[in-house]
């Protein structure tokens, strides 16, 4: 019982780092950019909706209305003014703009929010839980998952079925030959990138309402949803999840091992899945 | 009569190095051109030039009389000019069909008008209705220069550049492919056939012009050119004829 309630843990765990994990899908795993400032728009974004919430005496959820416009503004803006500049077939230049993106963002963020920990007032949602089968599950977690769950589909469906989705896909496949088809890859890749820090929005949200951010948490999400993808395998986005899911139950169950070996037991998986299958769970092996 | 494509002095560079040296080329309506000329002479370079994937002046391409050189390429094609790259280039990972999608949307995203459909393209090439579903990557080469072509067509072009699309096929694939010009044409959409095969070459275009190092060297009919002159045209002076 004690296992399986670490599974049913980690799974709900898993559904967080989904969140983060699918902008970093589409804009690792798809366009093959290197966002190091992918964890720092997070807490960014936390932090704007804990204040927010603080100052205009708002709710979680209208606070997700007002946070998810603004990531995809955010998104947008970061693709336009500095990836659109440094893409192209070298994945060094946009690591390195990022690197700095994301020092900046840290000490912009400890500048106005201090080094202190935050989060989100629920309104009591998150305490409240269900039991299932005899073992108590948060709502909140759960709706994380159902949540993660909703976005993980959207995204797939949208990158599979829409006009929008294939222009992504080509564009990633060959920009110069996306361009002769009529396609405008900066366009294109602005929208990408609004939908993938757009998706961060969510995740700001859940996670501020989860547990507490501080200006300097962004490196450690980064991490997270780097491992997810890789172990789900780049270009899948149902692979992004499933790494997520993979992740969340490692570190849950290395959890109930031992408190302090549970991010480790997740490192350690990660490892092992780079070291026994490079490509990822779903992904294709490189011919 | 104006060109519908004309090149003016058209000097391309990569990077220090220069590899068109002033080309003059006019492409006329409803006509198709031949482009010859030995590995590295240029023609590729030309082409791409054209198409806005190097830097070049303004005045140096002239679409309809409109200067047009070094705008952006998916601009070049609104404008109604498309390519068939060398190296097919398809986006692998990616099935047939979605290959084809992506032109078809873009045109439909730019109000493109014209008579390309995935019925007709499917008549003109019945396999890829085949090989709708199977990843582009899986396809033979004929199979996936079919897939280029049409890919190119879907953008529904005024002018259509195809670069080398014989290159590495069996002689009867070449055939089959070469059979669908005629009806590109038909359509009124004009071409430039860039062809290593002088033979081929001749008997699928109207007019045609050789290149060597980056300059034109020859231009005419097709069907009056001399093989003497193309051999001159093809080494430069003072070489071996063939
Ligand atoms: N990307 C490139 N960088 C540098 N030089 C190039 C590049 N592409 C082509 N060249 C050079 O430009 C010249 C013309 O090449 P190209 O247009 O490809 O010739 P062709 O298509 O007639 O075989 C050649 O000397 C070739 O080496
Ligand atoms: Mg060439």
């Amino acid at each position: 019982m004690q296992w399986f309630d670490a599974l049913v843990q980690g799974i709900l765990l898993g559904g967080m780092y989904a969140q983060y994990a699918l902008g970093m899908a589409l804009m690792f795993g798809v366009m093959r950019i290197v966002n190091i400032s992918h964890g720092d728009l997070v807490i960014l974004l936390s932090l704007i909706g804990i204040s927010i919430a603080t100052a205009w005496g708002l709710g979680p959820l209208p606070v997700l209305v007002v946070l998810v416009p603004l990531a995809v503004l955010m998104g947008w803006v970061l693709q336009k003014a500095v990836l659109n500049r440094v893409v192209g077939s070298d994945p060094l230049p946009s690591l390195i703009a990022t690197f700095g993106l994301s020092i900046a963002l840290q000490n912009l963020m400890l500048q106005i929010w201090s080094a202190n920990s935050r989060s989100l007032p629920g309104h009591g949602i998150e305490s409240q839980s269900l039991e299932i089968g005899g073992i108590y599950v948060g709502l909140l977690p759960l709706i994380v998952l159902a949540v993660a769950t909703g976005l993980t589909w959207c995204l797939d469906l949208t990158l599979k079925r829409t006009r929008f989705g294939r222009a992504l896909r080509a564009a990633s496949a060959d920009v110069e030959a996306a361009a002769m088809t009529g396609i405008n890859p900066r366009a294109v890749y602005a929208m990408a990138t609004a939908a993938a820090v757009g998706i961060l929005g969510f995740a700001a949200v859940f996670q501020a309402l989860r547990s507490t951010v501080a200006p300097a948490d962004g490196p450690a999400q980064l991490i997270y949803a780097f491992e997810a993808v890789i172990i789900g395998g780049m270009g899948t986005v149902w692979g992004a999840f499933v790494g997520s899911m993979v992740l969340g139950i490692s570190q849950a169950i290395g959890f109930r091992i031992d408190p302090g070996f549970g991010v480790l037991a997740g490192h350690i998986v990660f490892l092992a899945v780079l070291a026994s299958r490079p490509q990822g769970l779903f992904g294709k092996a490189l011919s | 009569m104006t060109a519908v494509l004309s090149t003016h002095g058209l000097v391309a560079r990569y990077g220090d190095f220069q590899a068109l040296y002033g080309v003059d080329i006019e492409l006329h309506q409803g006509e198709a051109v031949a482009l010859i000329g030995a590995n590295g002479a240029g023609k590729s370079t030309l082409l791409r030039s054209i198409m806005g994937l190097l830097p070049v002046g303004r005045e140096m391409v002239l679409l309809h009389g409109e200067p047009v050189g070094g705008t952006a390429t998916d601009r070049m094609v609104q404008k109604g000019v498309a390519i068939v790259p060398e190296g097919r280039r398809l986006f692998t990972g990616m099935s047939v069909e979605d290959n084809l999608r992506v032109a078809i949307d873009q045109a439909a995203r730019m109000g493109a008008k014209g008579g390309w459909t995935l019925p007709r393209l499917h008549r003109l090439f019945p396999i890829l209705k085949e090989k709708a579903r199977a990843p582009v990557q899986s396809l033979s080469g004929g199979q996936q220069q079919m897939v280029a072509i049409g890919r190119a067509l879907l953008c529904q072009p005024r002018v259509l550049l195809c670069d080398e699309i014989s290159l590495g096929l069996a002689p009867k694939v070449i055939r089959e492919i070469y059979a669908a010009l005629p009806e590109i044409r038909a359509t009124g959409t004009a071409m430039i056939v860039v062809e290593q095969d002088v033979g081929l070459a001749r008997s699928a275009s109207d007019r045609l012009y050789c290149m060597l190092e980056g300059r034109v060297t020859l231009t005419g009919r097709s069907a009056e050119i001399t093989r003497e002159q193309i051999g001159k045209a093809y080494f430069g002076a003072g070489h071996a004829v063939v």
